[in-house]
């Protein structure tokens, strides 16, 4: 592994930021703390989703489908399992799962595939509801003795293993392909390089991550039943987000996640009677005026200095 | 450049919060609503839960407000639509008890998001009269959430007391023992047909045809054509809003010839009256009340004066007494929330649908089981401790 | 053969819902997640026309039919239009064009909301039992089916027949060559938007005269929709109404057969299957 001066500095800055991240609970322990899960829950999302979307530009839809799983994992398996065999074995089925899904639909065209994931969550979510009719199992009730704190601390805690992923991915000959794919597919089928494969592999990764969040996220919700577990608006949060930051960098979705958490809450409290007019307008603003994201609109900036300069 | 519309928005927080804080110093009482404005939930609460809490503040206000402690305070209330998010109503839940500073919280709307919201109920002390969570789960959730209160009852009563009218209609030779039991594969659909399946059994009925059926189906003929094909007495669906309406309809097409016929959820919605006019004499639904009893007549009343609408004929009443606890304990006890707790599982309170009181799982034991259209009007035929039963009649024909 | 029948009924309901989004995908390249609510505003419009003035939806469509159209035509030209002027290529329009379109559902959420609350609304429109060889169907869903026939029959001839329709059968196909050939792109693709909304609100108004809906129930719609437009292949009438009836005799024959609760996965499964082994679609052209 070469490791750079850059990369030395990013590493530790970045294991600094997380340290302090974690220091939140201890300052704060009611609505700050709440949004803070928030962020991070999101921030886990996004950023898992933008290691698939932005490199390969297909438009995942399917985060609330793997959510889904990963809480009823925990419902199913709190009381008889420990915590982190939970998220261990959330991860493992959302990866197998994406893995499937993958190879059935990733050789299809973007949009077909855009919408297969969509519908994904609602598939599951009706494979799910069938078979608890069939055994006669209701909603699932976890309680347990996890507190926000906790919560909050299990998802930096992946928040910093997607980051540290998506990290090493970058650098890998996977990373390489991807990015090869991203540009051109046909040159890189052309290369060699096993575009069919490497995408289903990296599919995997916004899968289990996604599944994992859902998993440690169950205690939160204490019931946990089907159309709250599978709300198909998680994926189009997920989505806004990423690509309000910018799904070309690995630090962009955590710039889209912040300000729209806020804007959301700002929306929420102070327009309960047009809370969902609200958030489509700002949707509608976000996609005219933002269309490459923050990201890109620092890129616009920095390249607009540069040729400044240059000049 | 991207970094000043996100401080922009924490300093308009910062200031909106203190304003608030501010304004909250003069003498109101802060009470917090939070429920599903849009989201697939939002039809139910639209109903049954909004116009009441408009209604008991609008009121209350009107008579210049609660008196605590000699003094009249007049409510102030903080609304906020989770669109139907267990996630958006925990946020909500803790920005009313740490940004909005509210005295007391309404509990939300449905099974999923009262239980979402118990924890921070309880981790803040706030008690919660949750109306629309029916469970069986009662004694561990009351343990669990000390703060929790049950207004509309079990599921398990409320399947057990369909079981119970239609054994009561057989008995007395009114039609036969066939049923035909369907549901809606969602939570509470599910749960109902769980618990009703072997108490239909046990009461000597033969379930000879049973399916369940997606929420937001959009063609119920096959369910009701294959429920005609097995001639059952009884037709039992336990079902949502968009199929209570459809399956009613497809029940009148086909002409479908049971002396009972019986969907769960929304039955007593007025709109379902509206809809069916003559059809609907004889159907059966979930819940109910004694329309005649001059309390209920005069919410009816007041209800559409002030918000527009009818009440439906079970929870809207119900909220509504919700309310009025709420407001007797605070002109009993003030504004302590922990003394609100106590005197809540202590007393009993005049509401109107009569007295209550909550048993040792916090839950209320007299509560409205069955009801049947009858002239136009939803009565309660069934009950756990109300007065107020009238007596059940065939279904006869779909005219 | 009951079962087939109701499947046919069925699908009649599936060919309206999905045949608006077809002619604003195919042809103006727009994936419109906003249809739902479009069909539910065609639906409120029937509801409120009905149940005020007694007007039958049967001619409350003629009113619903130019003021969507109008509308659409707004939301195309100022909403959507600067996305296709922006788009480098079709895979970012479709980006564009779908989070637009998210947004303007929720707005449309929003404002049906506003102006109608947030009730469930439903009528009774000729709920009676029609006999068709042997066994009784609802008269409003025969209506909606004949209805459906009418206009997907009229579509398809307009589309074939005319010189309008060859235009914009043209690009559907191939829209730049189109622009070579003197089309003018933009102002066809904004009134066959505009067109496709017209359709869905005219589905929506007569829909509604079965189902009941309230202002948040677009989605639903809107998803089924995109499932049979993507089977049916892009930019071909008979592929959409193809797609719509095999949906709902599909769905017919499980939910009678097997079990009601598994016609979402069946339809899945026949969703993949189509695409896995005409990767086009049912109808569609086999991309260059």
């Amino acid at each position: 592994m070469n490791l750079t001066g850059p990369d030395i500095r990013n590493l530790c800055l970045t294991a600094l930021a997380f340290g302090i991240c974690a220091l939140l609970p201890l300052g704060d322990n009611g609505y700050w703390l709440g949004l803070g899960v928030t962020i991070a829950m999101f921030t886990t999302l996004a950023t898992s989703w933008a290691l698939f979307s932005g490199p390969t530009h297909y438009i995942s839809l399917a985060t609330a489908a793997f959510f889904g799983v990963g809480t009823y994992v925990t419902g199913l398996g709190f009381d008889s399992l420990p915590f982190w065999s939970l998220v261990g074995l959330a991860g493992l089925i959302g990866a197998v799962l994406a893995a499937l899904v993958g190879l059935a639909t990733l050789r299809l065209s973007g949009v077909y595939f855009v919408i297969f994931t969509l519908g994904l969550a609602e598939l599951v979510r009706q494979v799910i509801t069938w078979v608890q009719n069939n055994t006669g199992q209701k909603g699932l009730y976890v309680l347990t003795d996890l507190d926000e704190a906790g919560i909050y601390w299990w998802l930096l805690g992946l928040a910093a293993a997607v980051f540290l992923m998506g990290w090493l991915i970058g650098r890998s000959r996977l990373g390489f392909a991807l990015r090869i794919i991203g540009d051109d597919e046909t040159v890189a089928a052309h290369s060699g390089i096993n575009t069919a494969r490497a995408k289903v592999l990296l599919f995997m990764v916004p899968g289990a991550v996604a599944a994992m969040t859902g998993a440690i996220l169950a205690p939160r919700y204490v019931y946990i039943e089907p159309s709250l577990a599978f709300a198909p608006i998680l994926s189009f949060q997920v989505v806004i987000m990423a690509l309000l930051g910018g799904a070309s960098r690995l630090w962009g979705p955590l710039v889209g996640v912040i300000p729209f958490t806020f804007l959301l809450e700002a929306v929420s409290s102070n327009f309960p009677n047009q809370t969902t007019l609200v958030i489509g307008v700002a949707f509608l603003v976000i996609v005219y005026l933002l269309p490459n994201g923050f990201v890109g609109l620092l890129d616009k900036i920095l390249h607009r200095i540069n040729a400044r300069e240059g000049a | 450049m991207k970094r000043r519309p996100f401080l922009k928005l924490v300093s308009a927080l910062t200031i909106a919060s203190a304003l608030a804080a501010t304004a909250a110093t003069a003498e109101n009482i802060r009470i917090g609503a939070v429920a599903p404005k849009t989201g697939p939930l939002a039809g139910g609460a639209t109903v049954t839960q909004w116009p009441s809490i408009y209604l008991w503040v609008e009121q209350i206000n009107a008579a210049g407000g609660l008196t605590v402690d000699g003094e009249k305070m007049m409510i102030e209330l903080i609304e906020y639509d989770d669109q139907t998010n267990p996630g958006e109503t925990i946020k909500a839940v803790q920005r009313l008890a740490t940004q909005d500073d509210a005295h007391f919280i309404i509990a939300p709307y449905g099974t999923g998001l009262n239980l979402a919201a118990a924890p921070l109920f309880d981790r803040y002390g706030y008690p919660q009269i949750a109306v629309s969570a029916i469970t069986d789960q009662q004694a561990d959730l009351s343990e669990k959430f000390p703060n929790m209160f049950f207004t509309l009852g079990t599921t398990t009563a409320l399947a057990a007391d369909v079981v119970k009218v239609l054994s009561e209609m057989r008995d007395a030779g009114q039609m036969g023992s066939r049923v035909a039991m369907v549901n809606v594969a969602d939570a509470f659909g599910i749960e109902l047909a769980t618990a009703a399946k072997p108490l239909f059994e046990d009461a000597g009925f033969e379930i000879v045809y049973e399916t369940s059926y997606p929420l937001g189906t959009q063609d119920l003929s096959p369910v009701i054509k294959g429920a005609a094909a097995a001639t059952p007495d009884a037709f039992v669906a336990w079902s949502y809003p968009p199929d209570t309406f459809g399956l009613t309809e497809q029940a009148m097409i086909e002409n479908l010839d049971v002396k009972a016929f019986y969907t769960a959820v929304a039955t007593p919605f007025p709109s379902y009256g509206e809809r069916f006019g003559a059809a609907a004499e004889g159907v059966l639904g979930a819940g109910g009340v004694n329309p005649e009893s001059p309390a209920f007549m005069e919410y009816a009343a007041a209800h559409e004066a002030v918000t527009g609408d009818k009440p439906d004929y079970w929870a809207s009443a119900t909220t509504y007494a919700s309310l009025e606890i709420l407001a007797q304990s605070i002109e009993a006890v003030g504004l302590d929330r922990a003394a609100v707790t106590a005197h809540l599982k202590d007393s009993t309170f005049d509401t109107i649908l009569g007295p209550i009181s909550f048993d040792e799982n916090n839950s209320n034991p007299d509560f409205w089981t069955v009801g049947q259209w009858q002239g136009g009007v939803f009565k309660g035929v069934a009950s756990r401790g109300r007065d107020g039963t009238v007596p059940v009649i065939l279904k006869d024909g779909w005219d | 053969m009951d079962i087939l029948i109701t499947g046919i009924l069925l699908g009649g309901t599936y060919a309206l819902i999905a045949m608006g989004l077809n002619l604003q995908y195919g042809v103006a390249r727009i994936m419109n997640l906003a249809n739902g609510e479009i069909l539910v505003a065609g639906g409120y419009f029937a509801f409120i026309a009905y149940t005020s003035t007694q007007l039958s939806p049967i001619l409350t469509i003629f009113l619903v039919a130019p003021i969507a159209f109008a509308l659409n035509w707004l939301i195309y030209r100022l909403m959507l239009q600067p996305l296709v002027n922006r788009a480098k290529n079709l895979g970012q329009l479709e980006t564009d064009s779908i989070l637009a379109t998210f947004g303007l559902s929720f707005i449309g959420v929003g404002l049906m909301l506003s102006f109608f609350g947030g009730d469930y609304f439903s009528y009774s429109f000729m709920a009676v039992p029609v006999e068709l060889l042997g066994n009784t169907y609802g008269a409003n869903r025969v209506l909606s089916f004949v209805m459906a026939v009418l206009i997907c029959g009229a579509l398809y001839i307009w589309l074939n027949r005319s010189r309008a329709g060859l235009s914009i059968r043209a690009i559907a196909t191939a829209p730049a060559s189109a622009r070579l050939v003197g089309i003018d792109v933009k102002k066809l693709s904004a009134l066959v938007f505009a067109l496709g909304g017209a359709v869905t609100a005219v589905g929506g108004a007569l829909i509604s005269t079965y189902l009941t809906l309230d202002a948040s129930t677009g989605v639903v719609f809107t998803f089924k929709a995109l499932i049979i437009v993507i089977m049916g292949g892009v930019g071909d009438v008979r592929g959409t109404i193809v797609a719509a009836l095999l949906l709902g005799i599909l769905e017919t024959v499980v939910a009678s057969l097997l079990d009601p609760g598994l016609t979402l996965a069946a339809a899945y499964i026949m969703f993949l299957g189509i695409l896995l082994f005409r990767p086009q679609g049912l109808f569609g052209k086999k991309p260059t």
